[in-house]
């Protein structure tokens, strides 16, 4: 044990002054498969990259929704305990802002990418990629982004376009983003 | 068996006061005043004392505990609705915070992960996608570094209006500062060799919300960021990232992701929700600022602060200034709310993205007053006072509070939270 540490103290050492990149990789962890990468690989980016393959509506997102999210933020999404998902436009620049997915959030992959890796809280990633497509299209019908019947997939998330699309100014610092490496 | 506790006469004739009940005005007014009457000849007589432990419990005297809090204005919850859990700034002496004592937020509850099945997963644009246990990182070349630690929503009991019942654990007991040890990014950063045209780099938590941000590959961030695994010294506790977690020094709390699982480079943010639909401030115009990721230059008086009660004649001010920015090379004091300022002490150690401990006598003439504190960083940021601030940002931005704090004392040395 202690011996293994201090082989491998020294092995840091030296390869921090060797400072050469292809050999180093395989002194420490292991090559990550494709297959385990795409285990874990949940992000889903504005362009629709990360998308999972499948598709679903707004109406089986419903039965999905009142079974196992309305419990805590409401039937419809609002009124219930913890965060209210629909309304709230017009409202960002009053006194008393009401910000949700229908008033605030600029990107509708953003909202599928959320559900999936935390929602329903107390069983995340319990839902298929066809219901999280179908609670999404829900979530997005009830704040009239999309029609009712629309069939939300892989092929066409990325292009909803979400009302409040323009309402946000990154710090200039983090436009565009270099480093001296 | 002779011991100095067992005695409840003793405890009693030794007068201490429980933390509410405290009114020193001093920094760490946290154990017993010292009771007035007493002669040496009160002093209980020493005697063999407790056995020796694995492990050092505080003294029964000492009152000191985090408050779990919720939503701004919802204190006094139920821990299991509390989303925060603030430090008692009030309470502190130094600049080191406790370990058990660090401030915490979380989106999901605090995981207790086994380390041995524990994995990061580094991916994305690299030349070798790489999978890393505890061990590996621990064997790699690593650093330390003193630096603070604080939530964006840091001071947001006071956008609006806030009660005048609140302690400066309520207004500022979301920062924190303590020595962070793990393996510097820039090593990962080689180790894997991440393609040159990344810029950004998603963090993701192994929590129940796997809680995630872009962060920016900026030089600094390249230079300071760690993927820390010790914190004070010892393994990091569970509520701040067992066992492992990004830790980027000056940069917003939400960043610096616990549980850290997995980092995956790309070119350009992933807009997940914490850093769309949360961590953006709204502005008056109703439009949001966005990656605003750096913490700004900010101070508090810590004592005299809300809800202690002073007595006239000499007292001293001491309170902490931070800065996302760099080191802190300035705090000033006014004891007139803001028409007078004078150059407070900085008592040192003073560490750049760290906690500063600050310092000031002054005698009060027992007529009411205000008290408030400013700070600039080595960068040449002043800390801004509140009017000014809101009349910038508005009062909606809900995270980056870091306007003055003052406090009010009125004719009897109450001092209260006041928005000036
Ligand atoms: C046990 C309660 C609970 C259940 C059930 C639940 N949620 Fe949530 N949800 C929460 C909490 C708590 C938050 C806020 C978490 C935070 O702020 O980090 C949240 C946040 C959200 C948000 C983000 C709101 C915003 O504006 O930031 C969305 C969207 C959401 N939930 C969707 C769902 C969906 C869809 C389901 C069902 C599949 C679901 N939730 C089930 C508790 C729940």
């Amino acid at each position: 044990m202690c011996a293994m540490f201090w082989r491998n103290l020294v092995l840091g050492t030296i390869l921090v002054t060797a400072a050469s990149s292809s050999t180093q990789a395989a002194e420490f962890g292991r090559a990550a498969s494709q297959e385990e990468i795409a285990l874990w690989d949940i992000d889903v980016r504005p362009d629709g990259r990360g998308l999972p393959i499948g598709g679903g509506t707004a109406a089986r997102g419903q039965v999905i929704f009142e079974q196992t999210c309305a419990a805590c933020h409401g039937a419809g999404g609002q009124g219930g305990a913890k965060d209210r998902l629909v309304g709230g436009q017009g409202t960002l620049a009053s006194a008393k802002p009401v910000k949700t997915v229908g008033s605030f959030w600029p990107y509708a992959t953003s909202l599928f990418d959320y559900i999936r890796r935390a929602m329903p809280y107390p069983d995340p990633g319990s839902l298929t990629a066809d219901e999280t497509y179908a609670v999404t299209a829900y979530i997005l019908s009830l704040n009239a982004i999309i029609p009712e019947d629309f069939v939300l997939s892989k092929e066409n998330l990325a292009q909803v376009r979400m009302p409040n699309r323009e309402g946000f100014v990154p710090d200039a610092e983090y436009i565009h983003i270099g480093n001296s490496r | 068996m002779l011991k100095r506790f067992s005695d409840p006469d003793r405890l009693s004739r030794r007068r201490f006061l429980t933390a509410t009940a405290a009114t020193a005005a001093t920094a760490g007014g946290v154990i017993a005043a010292p009771a007035t009457a007493d002669t040496l000849a009160d002093v209980p007589p020493r005697g063999p004392g407790d056995d020796l432990g694995a492990y050092s419990p505080r003294s029964p005297y000492v009152q000191i505990a985090r408050i779990p809090e919720a939503a701004p204005g919802q204190r006094n919850v139920d821990p299991s609705a509390a989303i925060n859990s603030k430090s008692p700034l009030d309470k502190f002496v130094g600049t080191i915070t406790p370990t058990d004592l660090h401030y915490e937020r979380s989106h999901s509850g605090v995981p207790n992960l086994d380390p041995s099945k524990h994995r990061v997963l580094v991916h994305g644009m690299v030349k070798q996608p790489l999978v890393l246990t505890l061990e590996d990182l621990r064997a790699m070349p690593s650093i330390s570094r003193i630096a603070f630690l604080e939530c964006t929503g840091n001071g947001w009991e006071n956008w609006k209006s806030a009660p005048d019942t609140v302690t400066v654990q309520n207004t500022h007991g979301l920062v924190s500062t303590h020595e962070w040890t793990g393996v510097p990014l820039s090593f990962l950063i080689d180790l894997v060799g991440v393609d040159r045209a990344s810029t950004w780099m998603l963090a993701e938590g192994d929590d129940g919300a796997a809680v995630a941000r872009s962060i920016p590959l900026t030089d600094e961030i390249i230079a300071e960021g760690i993927l820390a695994y010790g914190q004070n010294g010892e393994p990091l506790r569970p509520a701040h990232g067992f066992p492992v977690r990004l830790f980027l020094p000056g940069f917003e709390g939400n960043l610096n992701i616990k549980w850290l699982r997995r980092l995956k480079f790309g070119d350009q943010p992933f807009m997940t929700r914490w850093e769309t639909a949360r961590y953006t401030q709204l502005r008056p115009d109703g439009k949001a600022r966005q990656f605003q990721l750096k913490q700004d230059v900010n101070s508090v008086i810590t004592a005299p602060s809300g809800m202690m009660r002073i007595k006239p004649g000499s007292n001293r001010i001491t309170g902490l200034a931070w800065s996302g920015h760099g080191r802190i090379t300035r705090v000033e004091v006014s004891a007139d709310g803001g028409a007078t300022w004078a150059v407070a002490a900085l008592t040192g150690p003073v560490l750049p993205k760290a906690q500063a401990r600050f310092q000031h006598d002054w005698v009060w003439d027992g007529r009411p007053t205000k008290i408030v504190s400013r700070s600039t960083d080595e960068q040449g940021n002043v800390q801004p006072d509140r009017a000014s601030f809101i009349a910038q940002v508005g009062t909606n931005a809900l995270f980056h509070y870091s306007a003055q704090q003052t406090w009010g004392i009125d004719e009897a040395g109450h001092v209260r939270n006041v928005l000036a």
